[in-house]
């Protein structure tokens, strides 16, 4: 099936919903609302025409202000038995950053959107267990934001303290003695001298 | 009622059981790597295992959208950095797509055969540890030996052994010398009967049977529903290798045959990927025959490339600035309307399935890019799949995954 009478077919089944269709380099990219995604999603996934049944990719992308509705949600789907791949991209604003999640259709995009929220921020409504995951839990903010800066927050994490205290706890059952060294030993050790082992 | 919930349901109505919360790793070695479990368990079966990542997690996608599309092909390297190689290939290629080169065709059948000895090299490491995780401790010296022999080759091709950064966007780096050719000649003749010192070595070997046929079933509706890809997946009986679906570089031109499990268990997985050796050895073999004389990058290629030019003429008295900065400004801004919008190309890396997403918006840089990592779907799928297996049979699922932790958490 040609990759436009797939977005015809969508048209024709959510109208209003498309709002804007690319193709670029041969890929098809579909701008939708967001608000009937999993249906749709649903759609091109039991077509028997379609039968868009692997979920290649699920991402976020931030276009700040350089757009008029800040995030995106971009499924990249492809069909194993048909051999075509198409991509939505469906639009969510900032103020209310939530989309439906598509994890009864696919299972492995549980971890696709875990991800998406951990890093942009974004919330998937029905999620079976939306939590950070690349990040520790305590941690404030979505890095792949484009208003959070390259070298991090000016604030330490929270949790940084937590695990120096563990450390220090665990200080006493160190085999090596590396909590009794002076300051000096301990300098040339952390210079790196090769093999510096206390006598 | 799949045998595994058969198995949670029994150990559930006994009422002597007590169920207890073990977390295994992240330091523990048959994780390969900073991986740690969350299991709840009941004596020794497994009611419910949380994967928890991110312990190597270094930003690569936030770096990226702060560097030029050429300054992030290093990071690509320390995604997988078992088949470094076959990442920086997925990597250029997605980068040719979204600027709309083309690699020559030499270049293209240099990086065929690099990624399919990348693929040997990693898959050398997959057999090595997951035949010592399951208690097959000698194909792993075996397997061993022969790795070397390819980082080996890969350090006179490039000086480097695990980071090659070998590939360049819109070719390669430098061309092969006789030498390499010898030597890869040498090692392809070998390696068939090597393949099948590690086979009498594991196929014949009773506790090794015993501990993958059956086990960590995943039938073929529920693998393309979690996402797998690679061998992971054609273990249980898809036939999807981006080789075919969408060839790149010289696939196309190349004849091989992609291997397909039957009933999804770890032990089809390793005979597929046994399979794939064969199949890389005979990729290899053709690109060396077929190898085409030629340009080893493309003319248009916006790169540090290692290649000399013949300096641009100056104007007595300008002190514009130099001529590659010119140069590249000049380029950069011919190709601004030309870029932008996004791509998204995926390769065959040994793993799985690596995606890159690319969001440009004409600038020298990405405005985003996403990288889908087949491990980190690979450990997300692995929770389902240990649900109502034996603790010990997690090490199994684990090792015929096929999982590397630097690709997962980025």
């Amino acid at each position: 099936m040609e990759l436009l009478e797939i977005v015809e077919k969508l048209r024709e089944a959510f109208p209003g919903e498309i709002l804007e269709w690319i193709e670029h380099r041969g890929q098809m990219g579909v701008i939708v609302r967001r608000d009937r995604i999993l249906e749709m999603c649903r759609f091109l996934h039991d077509d028997s025409e379609i039968q868009m049944n692997h979920l290649m990719d699920l991402c976020g992308v931030d276009y700040g202000d350089r757009k008029d509705v800040r995030f995106e949600v971009v499924y990249n789907l492809y069909s194993i038995p048909l051999r075509h791949m198409i991509r939505l991209r469906a639009q969510v604003p900032e103020d209310d950053c939530r989309i439906d999640s598509v994890t009864s259709l696919w299972t492995g995009a549980d971890w696709h959107e875990r991800e998406t929220y951990d890093l942009m921020g974004i919330v998937f409504e029905g999620h079976p267990d939306l939590r950070r995951v690349l990040l520790p839990e305590t941690w404030e903010g979505h890095p792949l934001r484009k208003d959070y800066p390259v070298q991090g927050p000016e604030k330490e994490w929270s949790g940084y303290e937590e695990v120096k205290a563990v450390a220090r706890r665990l200080k006493k059952y160190d085999f090596y003695g590396a909590a009794e060294w002076t300051d000096e030993e301990e300098s040339r050790a952390r210079a790196g001298e090769a093999g510096y082992v206390k006598e | 009622m799949s045998r595994n919930e058969e198995r949670i349901a029994d150990v559930s109505g006994d009422a002597l059981s007590e169920v207890f919360e073990v977390q295994m790793g992240p330091q523990h070695p048959a994780t390969h790597g900073v991986l740690k479990l969350n299991l709840v368990l009941d004596g020794e079966t497994v009611l419910s295992c949380k994967p928890d990542v991110g312990y190597l997690h270094r930003g690569i996608e936030k770096l990226s959208e702060n560097l030029t599309y050429s300054q992030s092909m290093p990071l690509t390297d320390r995604l997988d950095y078992m088949s470094a190689i076959a990442n920086n290939t997925g990597y250029c290629l997605a980068v040719e797509t979204l600027l709309g080169i083309e690699a020559p065709l030499r270049a293209k059948y240099l990086r065929t055969m690099i990624c399919e000895m990348s693929r040997i090299a990693s898959h050398l490491l997959w057999i090595a540890t997951h035949a010592l995780d399951i208690g097959a401790m000698t194909v792993f010296l075996y397997a061993f030996r022969e790795r070397e022999l390819i980082l080996e080759m890969f350090e006179e091709l490039c000086g480097a052994r695990l980071t090659p950064s070998y590939p360049r966007i819109g070719g390669v780096r430098q061309d092969v010398t006789r030498e390499f050719m010898d030597r890869l000649e040498k090692f392809i003749a070998e390696f068939p009967s090597r393949l099948e010192e590690y086979e009498t070595l594991i196929d014949t070997n009773r506790i090794w049977l015993k501990r993958t046929k059956g086990i960590g079933i995943i039938p073929a509706e529920q693998a393309i529903g979690l996402g797998l890809t690679g061998a992971s997946l054609r273990g249980s009986g898809v036939d999807y290798d981006i080789r075919k679906h969408r060839p790149y570089d010289a696939y196309p031109y190349v004849d091989f045959e992609v291997p397909i499990g039957i009933s999804g268990d770890v032990y089809d997985r390793y005979r597929c990927r046994m399979e794939e050796f064969r199949q890389s050895v005979r990729i290899i073999r053709q690109c060396m025959e077929q190898l085409p004389p030629g340009p080893i990058i493309a003319d248009d290629a916006p790169d540090l490339v290692m290649e000399l030019k013949p300096p641009r003429k100056v104007m007595a008295g300008s002190t514009g600035p130099s001529p590659l900065k010119t140069a590249l400004i000049r380029l950069v801004e011919d190709r601004q309307a030309y870029m932008e919008g996004d791509v998204y190309v995926s390769t065959e890396v040994p793993k799985g399935e690596l995606g890159f997403y690319f969001v440009s918006d004409g600038r020298g840089m990405p405005y985003r890019m996403h990288i889908r990592s087949p491990s980190y779907i690979h450990i997300g799928a692995l929770g389902v799949i240990c649900e109502g297996e034996l603790v010990a049979d997690i090490i199994a699922n684990i090792g015929s995954l096929d999982v590397v932790l630097g690709e997962c958490d980025r």
